[in-house]
Protein backbone atom coordinates (compact mmCIF):
# COMPACT_ATOMS: atom_id res chain seq x y z
CA UNK A 1 0.00 0.00 0.00
CA UNK A 2 1.61 3.26 -1.03
CA UNK A 3 1.97 5.65 1.80
CA UNK A 4 -0.94 8.41 1.83
CA UNK A 5 -0.90 12.04 3.14
CA UNK A 6 -3.52 13.26 5.70
CA UNK A 7 -5.83 14.66 3.36
CA UNK A 8 -7.94 16.63 6.32
CA UNK A 9 -5.89 19.60 7.60
CA UNK A 10 -6.93 21.37 11.00
CA UNK A 11 -6.31 24.66 8.87
CA UNK A 12 -8.49 26.62 7.01
CA UNK A 13 -8.24 30.40 5.60
CA UNK A 14 -10.78 32.70 5.74
CA UNK A 15 -9.08 35.30 4.04
CA UNK A 16 -9.69 39.21 4.71
CA UNK A 17 -7.47 42.17 5.66
CA UNK A 18 -7.30 44.21 8.63
CA UNK A 19 -5.68 47.16 9.08
CA UNK A 20 -4.50 49.84 11.87
CA UNK A 21 -3.10 53.77 12.16
CA UNK A 22 -1.69 55.11 15.24
CA UNK A 23 -2.17 58.91 15.52
CA UNK A 24 -1.34 61.10 18.36
CA UNK A 25 -4.19 60.96 20.57
CA UNK A 26 -6.36 58.42 18.39
CA UNK A 27 -6.09 54.87 16.91
CA UNK A 28 -7.99 53.54 13.77
CA UNK A 29 -8.75 49.84 13.33
CA UNK A 30 -10.67 48.95 10.13
CA UNK A 31 -11.69 45.23 9.07
CA UNK A 32 -13.50 44.12 5.93
CA UNK A 33 -16.69 41.84 6.83
CA UNK A 34 -16.20 39.04 4.35
CA UNK A 35 -15.59 34.98 5.71
CA UNK A 36 -14.84 32.96 2.59
CA UNK A 37 -13.90 29.35 2.05
CA UNK A 38 -12.00 28.27 -1.28
CA UNK A 39 -13.59 30.23 -3.82
CA UNK A 40 -16.66 30.63 -1.63
CA UNK A 41 -18.25 33.33 0.37
CA UNK A 42 -19.55 31.83 3.64
CA UNK A 43 -20.83 35.58 5.15
CA UNK A 44 -21.00 38.93 3.84
CA UNK A 45 -21.40 40.26 7.72
CA UNK A 46 -18.94 38.56 10.20
CA UNK A 47 -16.91 40.95 12.29
CA UNK A 48 -12.96 40.31 12.40
CA UNK A 49 -12.71 43.12 15.29
CA UNK A 50 -12.56 42.36 18.68
CA UNK A 51 -12.81 44.77 21.68
CA UNK A 52 -10.23 43.25 24.36
CA UNK A 53 -10.60 46.25 26.94
CA UNK A 54 -11.62 50.00 26.65
CA UNK A 55 -8.38 51.22 25.64
CA UNK A 56 -7.66 48.25 23.63
CA UNK A 57 -8.65 46.64 20.93
CA UNK A 58 -8.12 43.72 18.39
CA UNK A 59 -8.40 42.87 14.29
CA UNK A 60 -8.00 39.47 13.43
CA UNK A 61 -7.28 37.85 9.69
CA UNK A 62 -6.83 34.23 8.92
CA UNK A 63 -8.92 31.31 10.47
CA UNK A 64 -11.59 32.84 12.42
CA UNK A 65 -12.08 29.58 14.55
CA UNK A 66 -8.99 30.31 15.70
CA UNK A 67 -9.36 33.49 15.70
CA UNK A 68 -12.60 32.94 18.04
CA UNK A 69 -10.72 30.79 20.29
CA UNK A 70 -7.62 33.45 20.70
CA UNK A 71 -10.49 36.45 21.50
CA UNK A 72 -12.29 34.18 23.89
CA UNK A 73 -8.71 33.25 25.99
CA UNK A 74 -7.73 36.84 25.87
CA UNK A 75 -11.22 38.00 27.11
CA UNK A 76 -10.83 35.02 30.06
CA UNK A 77 -7.21 36.20 31.12
CA UNK A 78 -8.56 39.99 30.81
CA UNK A 79 -11.29 39.26 33.06
CA UNK A 80 -9.11 37.91 35.70
CA UNK A 81 -6.39 40.84 35.46
CA UNK A 82 -9.47 42.61 36.78
CA UNK A 83 -10.45 40.89 39.32
CA UNK A 84 -6.49 40.67 40.46
CA UNK A 85 -5.58 44.78 39.83
CA UNK A 86 -9.00 46.60 40.44
CA UNK A 87 -8.30 48.04 36.64
CA UNK A 88 -8.82 47.56 33.30
CA UNK A 89 -5.33 45.98 31.25
CA UNK A 90 -3.35 48.61 29.42
CA UNK A 91 -2.73 48.15 25.96
CA UNK A 92 1.31 47.65 26.13
CA UNK A 93 0.02 44.86 28.66
CA UNK A 94 -2.63 43.55 26.60
CA UNK A 95 -0.28 43.49 23.57
CA UNK A 96 2.83 41.63 25.54
CA UNK A 97 0.13 39.08 26.69
CA UNK A 98 -1.29 38.37 23.21
CA UNK A 99 2.36 37.76 22.49
CA UNK A 100 2.71 34.74 24.89
CA UNK A 101 -0.72 33.53 24.23
CA UNK A 102 0.64 33.08 20.90
CA UNK A 103 3.67 31.74 21.23
CA UNK A 104 1.73 28.96 24.28
CA UNK A 105 1.04 27.61 20.56
CA UNK A 106 3.92 27.57 19.11
CA UNK A 107 3.79 23.63 17.95
CA UNK A 108 0.24 23.79 16.85
CA UNK A 109 -0.08 27.21 16.19
CA UNK A 110 -2.90 29.39 16.33
CA UNK A 111 -3.58 30.36 12.25
CA UNK A 112 -4.56 34.16 13.40
CA UNK A 113 -2.57 37.33 11.99
CA UNK A 114 -3.28 40.38 13.95
CA UNK A 115 -3.10 43.74 14.60
CA UNK A 116 -3.39 45.58 18.45
CA UNK A 117 -4.83 48.76 18.22
CA UNK A 118 -5.14 51.25 21.12
CA UNK A 119 -3.97 54.06 23.51
CA UNK A 120 -1.02 53.71 25.41
CA UNK A 121 -0.36 55.08 29.05
CA UNK A 122 0.18 58.34 27.64
CA UNK A 123 -3.13 58.55 25.51
CA UNK A 124 -0.97 58.38 22.47
CA UNK A 125 -2.40 55.77 19.54
CA UNK A 126 -0.15 52.86 19.47
CA UNK A 127 -0.38 49.91 17.38
CA UNK A 128 0.88 46.41 17.25
CA UNK A 129 1.50 43.76 14.90
CA UNK A 130 1.78 40.50 14.96
CA UNK A 131 2.95 37.14 12.74
CA UNK A 132 1.29 33.85 13.87
CA UNK A 133 3.63 32.71 16.54
CA UNK A 134 4.05 35.66 18.78
CA UNK A 135 6.54 38.02 17.51
CA UNK A 136 5.60 41.59 17.56
CA UNK A 137 6.54 45.24 17.16
CA UNK A 138 5.00 48.35 18.05
CA UNK A 139 4.62 50.09 14.94
CA UNK A 140 2.54 53.46 13.47
CA UNK A 141 0.49 51.64 10.99
CA UNK A 142 0.34 47.96 10.03
CA UNK A 143 -1.99 45.84 7.56
CA UNK A 144 -2.51 42.18 8.05
CA UNK A 145 -4.44 39.36 6.04
CA UNK A 146 -4.92 38.44 2.35
CA UNK A 147 -4.81 42.40 1.07
CA UNK A 148 -2.15 43.14 3.17
CA UNK A 149 0.00 43.20 0.36
CA UNK A 150 -1.40 45.57 -1.35
CA UNK A 151 -2.74 47.67 1.50
CA UNK A 152 1.16 47.87 3.21
CA UNK A 153 2.94 49.83 -0.17
CA UNK A 154 -0.13 52.31 0.12
CA UNK A 155 0.51 53.03 3.90
CA UNK A 156 4.18 52.73 3.37
CA UNK A 157 3.80 55.84 1.10
CA UNK A 158 1.23 58.39 2.79
CA UNK A 159 2.42 57.30 5.92
CA UNK A 160 5.88 56.14 5.99
CA UNK A 161 7.54 57.08 9.35
CA UNK A 162 10.79 57.63 10.50
CA UNK A 163 12.12 53.64 11.94
CA UNK A 164 12.34 53.51 15.74
CA UNK A 165 15.47 52.12 15.66
CA UNK A 166 16.85 55.58 14.23
CA UNK A 167 19.43 57.48 16.51
CA UNK A 168 18.53 60.15 17.41
CA UNK A 169 14.87 59.05 18.14
CA UNK A 170 12.01 60.09 15.82
CA UNK A 171 8.48 59.51 16.80
CA UNK A 172 6.35 57.28 14.55
CA UNK A 173 3.05 58.72 14.98
CA UNK A 174 1.26 59.61 11.81
CA UNK A 175 0.76 64.10 11.93
CA UNK A 176 -2.81 62.99 10.20
CA UNK A 177 -5.85 64.27 11.91
CA UNK A 178 -8.76 61.31 12.97
CA UNK A 179 -10.51 62.43 9.89
CA UNK A 180 -8.11 62.44 7.24
CA UNK A 181 -6.75 58.58 8.76
CA UNK A 182 -10.23 57.46 8.80
CA UNK A 183 -10.40 58.36 4.90
CA UNK A 184 -6.93 56.64 4.01
CA UNK A 185 -8.84 53.67 5.73
CA UNK A 186 -11.82 53.38 3.20
CA UNK A 187 -9.38 54.51 0.65
CA UNK A 188 -6.91 51.46 1.41
CA UNK A 189 -10.08 49.15 1.25
CA UNK A 190 -11.40 50.54 -1.66
CA UNK A 191 -8.76 49.59 -3.23
CA UNK A 192 -7.97 46.43 -1.89
CA UNK A 193 -11.34 45.34 -2.88
CA UNK A 194 -10.85 45.85 -6.33
CA UNK A 195 -7.66 43.58 -6.53
CA UNK A 196 -8.41 40.65 -3.85
CA UNK A 197 -10.70 38.31 -4.27
CA UNK A 198 -10.92 37.89 -0.38
CA UNK A 199 -11.95 41.34 0.51
CA UNK A 200 -14.97 43.38 -0.12
CA UNK A 201 -19.00 43.26 0.60
CA UNK A 202 -18.85 45.81 4.04
CA UNK A 203 -16.07 47.61 6.08
CA UNK A 204 -15.80 48.37 10.03
CA UNK A 205 -14.07 50.90 11.15
CA UNK A 206 -13.50 51.36 14.85
CA UNK A 207 -12.03 54.57 16.08
CA UNK A 208 -10.75 55.00 20.04
CA UNK A 209 -10.24 58.10 21.35
CA UNK A 210 -9.82 60.23 24.92
CA UNK A 211 -13.95 59.45 24.37
CA UNK A 212 -14.21 56.72 23.95
CA UNK A 213 -14.91 53.52 20.97
CA UNK A 214 -16.72 54.98 18.01
CA UNK A 215 -17.95 52.39 15.43
CA UNK A 216 -18.95 53.19 11.42
CA UNK A 217 -19.59 51.19 8.64
CA UNK A 218 -18.87 51.78 4.82
CA UNK A 219 -20.06 49.34 2.08
CA UNK A 220 -17.34 48.04 -0.19
CA UNK A 221 -17.75 45.94 -3.70
CA UNK A 222 -19.75 42.52 -3.30
CA UNK A 223 -18.34 40.96 -6.02
CA UNK B 1 8.43 12.92 25.06
CA UNK B 2 9.26 14.88 28.05
CA UNK B 3 9.58 18.88 27.29
CA UNK B 4 11.45 20.76 29.46
CA UNK B 5 9.44 23.73 30.62
CA UNK B 6 11.16 24.42 33.40
CA UNK B 7 11.61 27.79 31.58
CA UNK B 8 8.20 28.66 32.21
CA UNK B 9 7.38 27.61 35.64
CA UNK B 10 6.70 30.37 37.86
CA UNK B 11 7.54 31.16 41.05
CA UNK B 12 4.57 33.33 41.62
CA UNK B 13 2.02 32.07 45.11
CA UNK B 14 -0.12 29.84 44.20
CA UNK B 15 -4.08 31.63 44.44
CA UNK B 16 -5.49 28.31 46.12
CA UNK B 17 -9.25 27.37 46.28
CA UNK B 18 -10.66 31.06 45.22
CA UNK B 19 -8.95 30.73 42.28
CA UNK B 20 -9.87 27.08 41.27
CA UNK B 21 -11.93 27.54 38.08
CA UNK B 22 -8.78 29.60 36.78
CA UNK B 23 -6.29 27.19 38.11
CA UNK B 24 -5.32 26.34 34.11
CA UNK B 25 -4.57 30.07 34.12
CA UNK B 26 -2.42 30.30 37.18
CA UNK B 27 -0.09 27.52 36.94
CA UNK B 28 2.43 27.38 33.83
CA UNK B 29 1.40 27.20 30.76
CA UNK B 30 2.64 24.06 28.90
CA UNK B 31 2.97 23.78 25.19
CA UNK B 32 0.19 22.21 23.62
CA UNK B 33 1.31 19.35 21.42
CA UNK B 34 -0.90 18.86 18.23
CA UNK B 35 -2.47 15.30 17.95
CA UNK B 36 -0.43 13.60 15.20
CA UNK B 37 1.53 10.54 14.23
CA UNK B 38 3.54 12.55 12.36
CA UNK B 39 5.27 15.45 14.59
CA UNK B 40 7.69 16.24 11.81
CA UNK B 41 5.92 16.68 8.97
CA UNK B 42 3.21 18.77 10.45
CA UNK B 43 5.39 20.80 12.05
CA UNK B 44 7.31 21.35 8.22
CA UNK B 45 3.75 21.95 7.20
CA UNK B 46 3.05 24.38 9.60
CA UNK B 47 6.35 26.11 9.25
CA UNK B 48 5.57 27.12 5.78
CA UNK B 49 2.58 28.29 6.94
CA UNK B 50 4.64 30.28 9.57
CA UNK B 51 7.16 31.52 7.60
CA UNK B 52 9.73 32.71 10.48
CA UNK B 53 11.93 35.32 9.49
CA UNK B 54 15.53 34.12 9.03
CA UNK B 55 16.85 36.54 6.55
CA UNK B 56 19.44 38.68 8.54
CA UNK B 57 22.89 40.24 9.04
CA UNK B 58 24.06 40.59 12.97
CA UNK B 59 27.23 40.57 13.96
CA UNK B 60 29.45 40.78 17.32
CA UNK B 61 33.21 41.11 18.15
CA UNK B 62 35.46 41.78 21.40
CA UNK B 63 37.92 44.28 21.08
CA UNK B 64 40.36 46.04 23.69
CA UNK B 65 37.21 48.42 24.65
CA UNK B 66 34.40 45.69 25.03
CA UNK B 67 32.27 44.22 22.79
CA UNK B 68 30.28 45.81 19.78
CA UNK B 69 27.09 44.35 18.84
CA UNK B 70 25.71 45.19 15.70
CA UNK B 71 22.32 44.44 13.45
CA UNK B 72 20.49 45.36 10.66
CA UNK B 73 16.37 45.17 10.99
CA UNK B 74 14.92 43.47 8.14
CA UNK B 75 12.35 40.82 8.47
CA UNK B 76 10.91 38.99 5.19
CA UNK B 77 8.33 36.35 5.07
CA UNK B 78 9.44 34.54 1.78
CA UNK B 79 9.91 37.21 -0.44
CA UNK B 80 7.89 39.70 1.22
CA UNK B 81 9.26 42.42 3.46
CA UNK B 82 6.80 41.70 6.27
CA UNK B 83 9.06 44.88 8.42
CA UNK B 84 11.87 46.98 8.03
CA UNK B 85 12.28 48.00 11.59
CA UNK B 86 12.49 45.08 13.60
CA UNK B 87 14.33 45.19 16.96
CA UNK B 88 17.34 42.39 16.13
CA UNK B 89 19.07 43.56 19.31
CA UNK B 90 17.04 42.74 22.38
CA UNK B 91 18.69 43.98 25.34
CA UNK B 92 17.93 41.08 28.17
CA UNK B 93 19.06 43.07 30.88
CA UNK B 94 21.45 46.53 31.56
CA UNK B 95 24.83 44.94 30.83
CA UNK B 96 23.45 41.84 28.38
CA UNK B 97 22.62 41.83 24.94
CA UNK B 98 21.26 39.08 22.17
CA UNK B 99 20.72 39.09 18.83
CA UNK B 100 18.26 37.40 16.66
CA UNK B 101 18.35 35.80 13.57
CA UNK B 102 16.27 33.00 12.47
CA UNK B 103 12.37 32.67 13.90
CA UNK B 104 11.36 36.08 15.28
CA UNK B 105 8.55 34.94 17.64
CA UNK B 106 11.28 31.87 19.12
CA UNK B 107 14.08 34.40 19.38
CA UNK B 108 11.75 37.50 21.16
CA UNK B 109 10.21 34.75 23.37
CA UNK B 110 13.41 32.81 24.99
CA UNK B 111 15.56 36.29 25.25
CA UNK B 112 12.21 37.55 27.44
CA UNK B 113 12.49 34.08 29.31
CA UNK B 114 16.71 34.07 29.75
CA UNK B 115 16.29 38.19 30.85
CA UNK B 116 13.52 36.66 33.61
CA UNK B 117 16.45 33.83 34.44
CA UNK B 118 18.83 36.03 34.74
CA UNK B 119 16.91 38.19 37.21
CA UNK B 120 15.92 35.15 39.19
CA UNK B 121 19.76 34.32 39.48
CA UNK B 122 20.31 37.68 40.73
CA UNK B 123 17.98 37.55 43.52
CA UNK B 124 18.51 34.44 44.46
CA UNK B 125 22.61 35.04 44.32
CA UNK B 126 22.78 38.22 45.41
CA UNK B 127 25.54 38.73 42.42
CA UNK B 128 24.81 39.14 38.64
CA UNK B 129 24.87 36.13 36.52
CA UNK B 130 27.61 35.49 33.85
CA UNK B 131 27.79 35.81 30.70
CA UNK B 132 29.01 32.08 30.52
CA UNK B 133 26.41 31.00 32.72
CA UNK B 134 23.04 32.98 30.89
CA UNK B 135 24.27 31.57 27.56
CA UNK B 136 24.56 28.17 29.08
CA UNK B 137 20.74 28.76 30.42
CA UNK B 138 19.38 29.54 26.63
CA UNK B 139 21.25 26.63 25.03
CA UNK B 140 20.09 23.92 27.31
CA UNK B 141 16.53 25.11 26.88
CA UNK B 142 17.10 25.36 22.92
CA UNK B 143 18.60 21.57 23.80
CA UNK B 144 15.48 20.08 25.11
CA UNK B 145 13.78 21.60 22.28
CA UNK B 146 15.63 20.36 19.40
CA UNK B 147 14.51 18.48 16.78
CA UNK B 148 10.72 20.15 17.43
CA UNK B 149 11.32 23.15 14.53
CA UNK B 150 12.59 26.30 16.75
CA UNK B 151 14.96 28.21 14.72
CA UNK B 152 17.44 30.60 16.72
CA UNK B 153 20.92 31.70 15.91
CA UNK B 154 21.36 34.46 18.69
CA UNK B 155 25.12 36.06 20.12
CA UNK B 156 24.74 36.75 23.94
CA UNK B 157 27.01 39.66 24.87
CA UNK B 158 27.76 40.91 27.24
CA UNK B 159 30.34 42.39 30.49
CA UNK B 160 30.71 40.48 33.53
CA UNK B 161 33.57 39.92 35.70
CA UNK B 162 36.02 38.30 33.74
CA UNK B 163 35.44 41.07 31.36
CA UNK B 164 33.83 41.03 28.02
CA UNK B 165 32.21 37.84 26.99
CA UNK B 166 30.77 36.57 24.02
CA UNK B 167 28.65 33.39 22.69
CA UNK B 168 26.87 32.38 19.80
CA UNK B 169 24.46 29.54 20.60
CA UNK B 170 21.93 28.35 18.27
CA UNK B 171 18.89 26.14 18.38
CA UNK B 172 20.98 22.81 17.21
CA UNK B 173 21.92 22.82 20.64
CA UNK B 174 25.57 24.28 19.32
CA UNK B 175 27.46 26.74 22.21
CA UNK B 176 30.28 28.63 21.28
CA UNK B 177 33.11 30.87 22.83
CA UNK B 178 34.67 33.45 20.28
CA UNK B 179 36.03 36.68 19.72
CA UNK B 180 33.96 37.31 16.29
CA UNK B 181 30.64 36.02 15.07
CA UNK B 182 28.03 37.22 12.32
CA UNK B 183 25.11 35.04 11.75
CA UNK B 184 22.13 35.23 9.11
CA UNK B 185 21.92 34.86 5.28
CA UNK B 186 23.99 38.51 5.20
CA UNK B 187 27.04 36.95 7.26
CA UNK B 188 29.08 35.78 4.53
CA UNK B 189 29.44 39.51 3.07
CA UNK B 190 29.96 41.28 6.86
CA UNK B 191 32.55 38.77 7.55
CA UNK B 192 34.84 39.87 4.78
CA UNK B 193 34.30 43.26 5.95
CA UNK B 194 34.81 42.43 9.13
CA UNK B 195 37.51 39.69 9.09
CA UNK B 196 39.90 42.21 6.87
CA UNK B 197 39.19 45.25 8.68
CA UNK B 198 39.72 44.16 12.43
CA UNK B 199 42.21 44.63 15.02
CA UNK B 200 41.90 44.43 18.53
CA UNK B 201 43.10 47.85 19.47
CA UNK B 202 40.48 49.83 17.85
CA UNK B 203 39.18 52.60 19.62
CA UNK B 204 35.32 52.63 20.51
CA UNK B 205 34.15 55.17 17.22
CA UNK B 206 36.43 52.86 14.87
CA UNK B 207 35.33 49.47 16.20
CA UNK B 208 31.47 51.01 15.71
CA UNK B 209 32.85 52.57 12.27
CA UNK B 210 33.96 48.89 11.16
CA UNK B 211 30.70 47.25 12.66
CA UNK B 212 28.58 49.74 10.31
CA UNK B 213 30.44 49.44 7.64
CA UNK B 214 29.97 45.56 7.80
CA UNK B 215 26.39 45.81 8.37
CA UNK B 216 25.85 48.10 5.40
CA UNK B 217 27.99 45.74 3.09
CA UNK B 218 25.96 42.72 3.88
CA UNK B 219 22.55 44.88 3.25
CA UNK B 220 23.88 46.14 0.08
CA UNK B 221 24.31 42.50 -1.46
CA UNK B 222 21.95 40.72 0.73
CA UNK B 223 18.25 40.59 -0.49
CA UNK B 224 16.91 39.67 2.76
CA UNK B 225 18.67 42.53 5.14
CA UNK B 226 17.75 45.58 4.97
CA UNK B 227 16.45 48.79 6.74
CA UNK B 228 18.43 50.24 9.62
CA UNK B 229 21.88 48.84 10.83
CA UNK B 230 21.76 49.43 14.66
CA UNK B 231 25.16 49.36 16.80
CA UNK B 232 25.47 48.92 19.76
CA UNK B 233 28.50 49.20 22.53
CA UNK B 234 29.00 46.92 25.74
CA UNK B 235 31.56 48.37 28.25
CA UNK B 236 31.86 47.75 31.89
CA UNK B 237 29.00 50.30 32.83
CA UNK B 238 26.83 48.00 30.37
CA UNK B 239 25.35 48.60 26.79
CA UNK B 240 24.94 51.60 25.10
CA UNK B 241 23.42 52.27 22.24
CA UNK B 242 25.87 54.06 19.44
CA UNK B 243 23.77 54.67 16.35
CA UNK B 244 21.11 53.44 14.26
CA UNK B 245 21.32 54.83 10.67
CA UNK B 246 18.72 54.18 7.57
CA UNK B 247 21.17 52.06 4.98
CA UNK B 248 19.71 53.57 2.14
CA UNK B 249 21.19 56.85 3.83
CA UNK B 250 24.49 55.28 4.22
CA UNK B 251 24.91 54.68 0.95
CA UNK B 252 24.92 57.87 -0.03
CA UNK B 253 27.63 58.60 2.66
CA UNK B 254 29.77 56.06 1.61
CA UNK B 255 29.30 57.16 -2.01
CA UNK B 256 28.92 60.72 -2.28
CA UNK B 257 27.75 61.75 -5.62
CA UNK B 258 29.98 63.93 -7.17
CA UNK B 259 28.81 67.26 -9.27
CA UNK B 260 30.52 68.05 -12.09
CA UNK B 261 30.26 71.56 -13.84
CA UNK B 262 28.77 72.16 -16.88
CA UNK B 263 32.28 73.14 -18.66
CA UNK B 264 33.25 69.74 -17.83
CA UNK B 265 30.17 67.80 -19.06
CA UNK B 266 30.44 69.85 -22.38
CA UNK B 267 33.97 69.27 -22.84
CA UNK B 268 33.96 65.06 -22.01
CA UNK B 269 30.49 65.02 -24.55
CA UNK B 270 33.06 66.69 -27.54
CA UNK B 271 36.07 64.87 -27.17
CA UNK B 272 34.06 61.09 -27.37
Amino acid sequence: MTKQNANWSPYDNNGGTCVAIAGADYCVIAADTRMSTGYSILTRDYSKICKLADKCVMASSGFQADVKALQKQLAARHLIYQHQHNKQVSCPAMAQLLSNTLYYKRFFPYYSFNVLGGLDNEGKGCVYTYDAVGSYERVGYSSQGSGSTLVMPFLDNQLKSPSPLLLPAQDAVTPLSESEAVDLVKTCFASATERDIYTGDKLEIVVLNQEGLHREYMELRKD
Amino acid sequence: MKLDTSGLESTAPHLGAICEPFSSFASAPSFDLPVTTDFDGFQKESVQMVKPAKGTTTLAFIFKEGVMVAADSRASMGGYISSQSVKKIIEINPYMLGTMAGGAADCQFWHRNLGIKCRLHELANKRRISVTGASKLLANILYSYRGMGLSVGTMIAGWDETGPGLYYVDSEGGRLKGTRFSVGSGSPYAYGVLDSGYKYDLSVEEAAELARRAIYHATFRDGASGGVASVYHVGPNGWKKLSGDDVGELYYKYNPISTSTVEQEMAESSST
